[in-house]
């Protein structure tokens, strides 16, 4: 039996956010929501990262840094964009160095909107991509098998 | 103690070493989030992280730095095996630190920043820890008269704690260090968030990090084994006197971890050292006057 999605641990990228998103990402990891629960750890390595979280938008400068994050994460992953600016740009969408959300440089499983997005639904979101984990990781499994 | 004995014992070590310490971190980890008013991971999580793993893609940089990784954990299970089959302490503690050596040309194998900050760490940590480990196995030796594990036990007729209680404050605080517990900024540390993101195991992908957490567990096994050997004497009931000492002294790592949530490296290595001068350095004159008195 896969137990893989009983230990998805998150990396949490801030791209162009106003840190709104990213304060509540935070408070999830507090005694009042303490996702660790659900064995999730908050790891700053990629390498170690299962599920990538990102909050802001997708700017100019920072378009390579999230493609290289995404590319260091071994397989499989999820990736969650957390809030309405790194689903579509948000309240930033029109300035001009902004490209829009994480979909436009790497393929983005869910989608949290909110502005900022409630705790609980970050929980809900992260709930989700580890359901979609175990899914990848089994599909990873019968794709080595052949 | 007979040959067979000593297999069944190494076997033992082998089997049930990585089940014991993870279950012991697993109520480690639950302890902590209730310590801090959280609700924390099933007491299991250590396996099912362990599992994932194994179970993740393996990416790398360099290929040695799987080999290092598996001479790492091998001449780990090999220290153990060494101490708990019951043979020279001495001779464990030159292997633990040759493991280390694995650890450090592993993290070394690839360039990322971050591993060499966290192999710079290692380094310092090795440099606060390993007196005081040398130090232990010369205070079983000017105890008991041997450094032969089973001839410890053997000869002992009373706990050496009783001749050693300096060594034993001495070890305890150096064992927050060897358990990656506190400083918060060591090379790598239990916890999630900190400076040099994973330190020594920054580059180590899947399986890597899985061996290297297997051999730290493997580690810890040795070093509660050490805790108990201050208990034991040649009464089999002392046995149990050694698992309590064991389990106080796990309990006593968590509170601690607790309550010096801020403490950095540099503390570190100065406190570590003069604990191990004073407590150690004290207890070792001591014995050296009651030798020649006697
Ligand atoms: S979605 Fe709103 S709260 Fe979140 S980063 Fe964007 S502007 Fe800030």
């Amino acid at each position: 039996m896969s137990t893989i999605h009983k230990s998805p641990w998150l990396l949490h990228y801030d791209g162009s956010s106003c840190n709104g998103c990213d304060i509540e990402v935070l408070a999830c990891t507090t005694p009042v929501y303490d996702v660790e629960r659900f064995g999730v750890i908050n790891t700053g390595n990629p390498m170690h990262a299962d599920i990538f979280l990102i909050t802001g938008g997708i700017n100019s400068q920072n378009a390579d840094v999230v493609k290289q994050i995404y590319e260091q994460m071994p397989q499989p992953k999820v990736v969650i964009a957390v809030g309405t600016c790194a689903c579509t740009g948000g309240i930033f969408k029109e300035c001009y160095n902004i490209k829009g959300g994480a979909d436009t440089v790497i393929p983005v499983d869910i989608y949290v909107p909110g502005c900022a997005a409630r705790p609980e639904s970050i929980i809900d979101g992260v709930v989700k991509g580890v359901a979609l984990f175990k899914e990848k990781a089994a599909a990873l499994a019968a794709s080595e098998r052949k | 103690m007979a040959v067979s004995t000593r297999m069944i014992i190494a076997g033992c070590y082998i089997l049930l070493a990585p089940i014991i310490i993870g279950l012991l971190d697993g109520f480690d980890r639950k302890i902590s989030a209730r310590m801090q008013g959280r609700k924390g991971p099933s007491v299991l999580q250590p396996f099912y992280d362990l599992k994932k793993l194994f179970e993740k893609e393996f990416l790398t940089a360099n290929k040695t730095q799987l080999f290092m990784i598996r001479s790492y954990l091998a001449l780990m299970i090999l220290s153990g095996i060494i101490f708990f089959a019951g043979f020279d302490i001495l001779l464990v503690v030159f292997a633990i630190s040759t493991a280390a050596m694995f650890l450090i040309l592993a993290s070394t194998a690839t360039h990322s920043p971050f591993s060499s900050q966290g192999t710079h760490r290692e380094l310092v940590q090795m440099m606060s820890c390993e007196p005081m480990e040398l130090l232990v196995a010369v205070g079983f030796y000017l105890a008991a008269g041997t450094f032969n594990v089973s001839d410890i036990i053997a000869k002992s007729s009373v706990a050496n704690i009783i001749y050693l209680p300096g060594f034993f404050v001495g070890f305890v605080f150096i064992l927050t260090i060897k358990f990656r517990k506190s400083p918060f900024d060591i090379s790598t540390s239990h916890h999630a968030h900190q400076e040099v993101v994973k330190g020594v195991t920054a580059e180590m992908v899947g399986k890597e990090y899985a061996m290297v957490t297997l051999a730290e567990w493997y580690e810890s096994a040795i070093l509660y084994g050490i805790i108990g050997l201050f208990f034991l004497n040649n009464n089999p009931l002392s046995l149990i006197g050694a698992i309590v000492a064991a389990l106080v002294v796990w309990f006593l790592e968590i509170v601690i971890d607790n309550t010096s949530a801020r403490v950095k490296w540099q503390l570190m290595l100065k406190l570590a050292w003069g604990v191990t001068i004073i407590a150690a350095g004290m207890n070792l004159f001591l014995l050296e006057i009651i030798r020649a008195n006697s």
